[in-house]
């Protein structure tokens, strides 16, 4: 393949290839620089629009919808985060409810406690001894005695005598918590059944209240001491700052009755 | 010879440092571009055509993207830029594609 000869073939090529040769003049330096920041420029721009990322090409319309839709979303977030917020709020108050509530809660279950024997009861008080060398006194005395000291204000009251013989209960078994439903019967050859536990003579009542009310309440003439004297017992009462009701009763749920409100 | 190698030149310059386009001049730019690209198609069809002339290029090369600078800026002051920067690469657009053909025919000779 023979290439055709330069010069006079056509104007055309012949001036291209004129365009395309170095010649130096000051103009053609000025027209280098022209055309090399012109590649700068464009190369700079194309890049520049290709960092510009998908937004820059949109059409208005788009990037008023775009900008609609972010808007309605920005909205329903917003509305999210202020529910989510009362949402914790309510979670935050609730809680502080709830501990007011627990704490109240206690604090009543140990007030009921000490009613119904679940907890231990200190304060002041006093001890009634009774003792009863004849084996007279009946379970209707010492019932007169609580019933007295009820009446007087008793607050929490347990009951001891020494394990009977032949009795193998524990030692604590010997004080018996008294409460609402305490019951006392005549033991079968001496003694009292304090709630299914045989308590022999002397009987020692620990008794929680005002000593002063209480201790009149048993004095009075007919009242509990003098009863036990007529029956040749004695009935020493003794008063006490801070005496220890340390006797439990396990509190049993009610199978019938239910809270009605 | 020169003027293509100087292009090539410039091209490699842009693509190694990787400028960024400073925020002001951002509308100007690509006007400034199409306005050049239309002074070279010029620029080249008056080599073709044998009426080729340094200082008539430099110029209008110049003026060029002067004009069409100040075109964009007017239209940024009126708040109507963008439709007249649209309008500027319209016509510059029309002016390269009448050169291109020009410079087709006599290269192509069709």
């Amino acid at each position: 393949m023979t290439r055709p000869a330069p010069g006079p073939a056509g104007p055309g090529p012949s001036r291209l290839r004129r365009l395309l040769t170095p010649r130096l003049r000051r103009v053609d330096l000025a027209v280098a620089a022209l055309l090399a920041v012109l590649g700068f420029a464009a190369v700079v721009q194309v890049r520049s629009t290709q960092e510009e990322g998908p937004l820059a090409a949109a059409r208005q319309e788009d990037l008023v919808q775009i900008l609609d839709e972010l808007a309605n979303r920005n909205d329903r977030l917003r509305a999210e985060v202020s529910a989510l917020e009362r949402t914790r709020e309510d979670l935050t108050s609730g809680t502080g409810a709830n501990e007011a509530a627990l704490a109240d809660a206690r604090r009543r279950t140990q007030l009921l406690g000490v009613l119904a024997g679940s907890v231990t009861a200190r304060g002041p008080g006093l001890r009634l001894t009774i003792s009863d060398p004849q084996e007279m006194i009946s379970a209707g005395v010492l019932l007169g005695a609580l019933e007295e000291l009820r009446a007087a204000g008793a607050e929490a009251m347990q009951v001891e005598g020494p394990v009977a013989p032949g009795d193998t209960d524990d030692a604590a078994g010997s004080a018996v918590r008294v409460v609402a439903s305490t019951s006392l019967l005549d033991g079968e050859d001496g003694g009292i059944v304090v709630d299914g536990t045989l308590l022999r003579p002397p009987y020692r009542f620990t008794v929680l209240g005002d000593p002063t009310t209480m201790e009149t309440a048993l004095g009075i003439p007919g009242g509990v001491v003098d009863t036990v004297e007529q029956l040749d017992g004695r009935a020493v009462v003794v008063r006490g700052e801070d005496l220890l009701v340390g006797a439990l009763r396990a509190v049993t749920p009610p199978r019938y009755a239910r809270p009605a409100s | 010879m020169i003027p293509a190698l100087a292009l090539v030149l410039g091209v490699v310059l842009g693509l190694v440092l990787e400028p960024t386009v400073p925020a002001a001049l951002q509308p100007y730019l690509p006007i400034a571009v199409v306005a050049a690209l239309d002074a070279v198609f010029g620029a080249v069809r008056a080599q073709l055509e044998g009426i080729f002339d340094d200082r008539v290029f430099v110029v209008s090369f110049v003026s060029n993207v002067v004009v069409a600078g100040l075109v964009v800026f007017l239209g940024d002051q009126l708040g109507v830029g963008g439709q007249l920067s649209t309008g500027v690469v319209v016509v510059l657009g029309i002016r390269i594609f009448s050169n291109a053909a020009a410079i087709r025919r006599r290269v192509f000779h069709a």
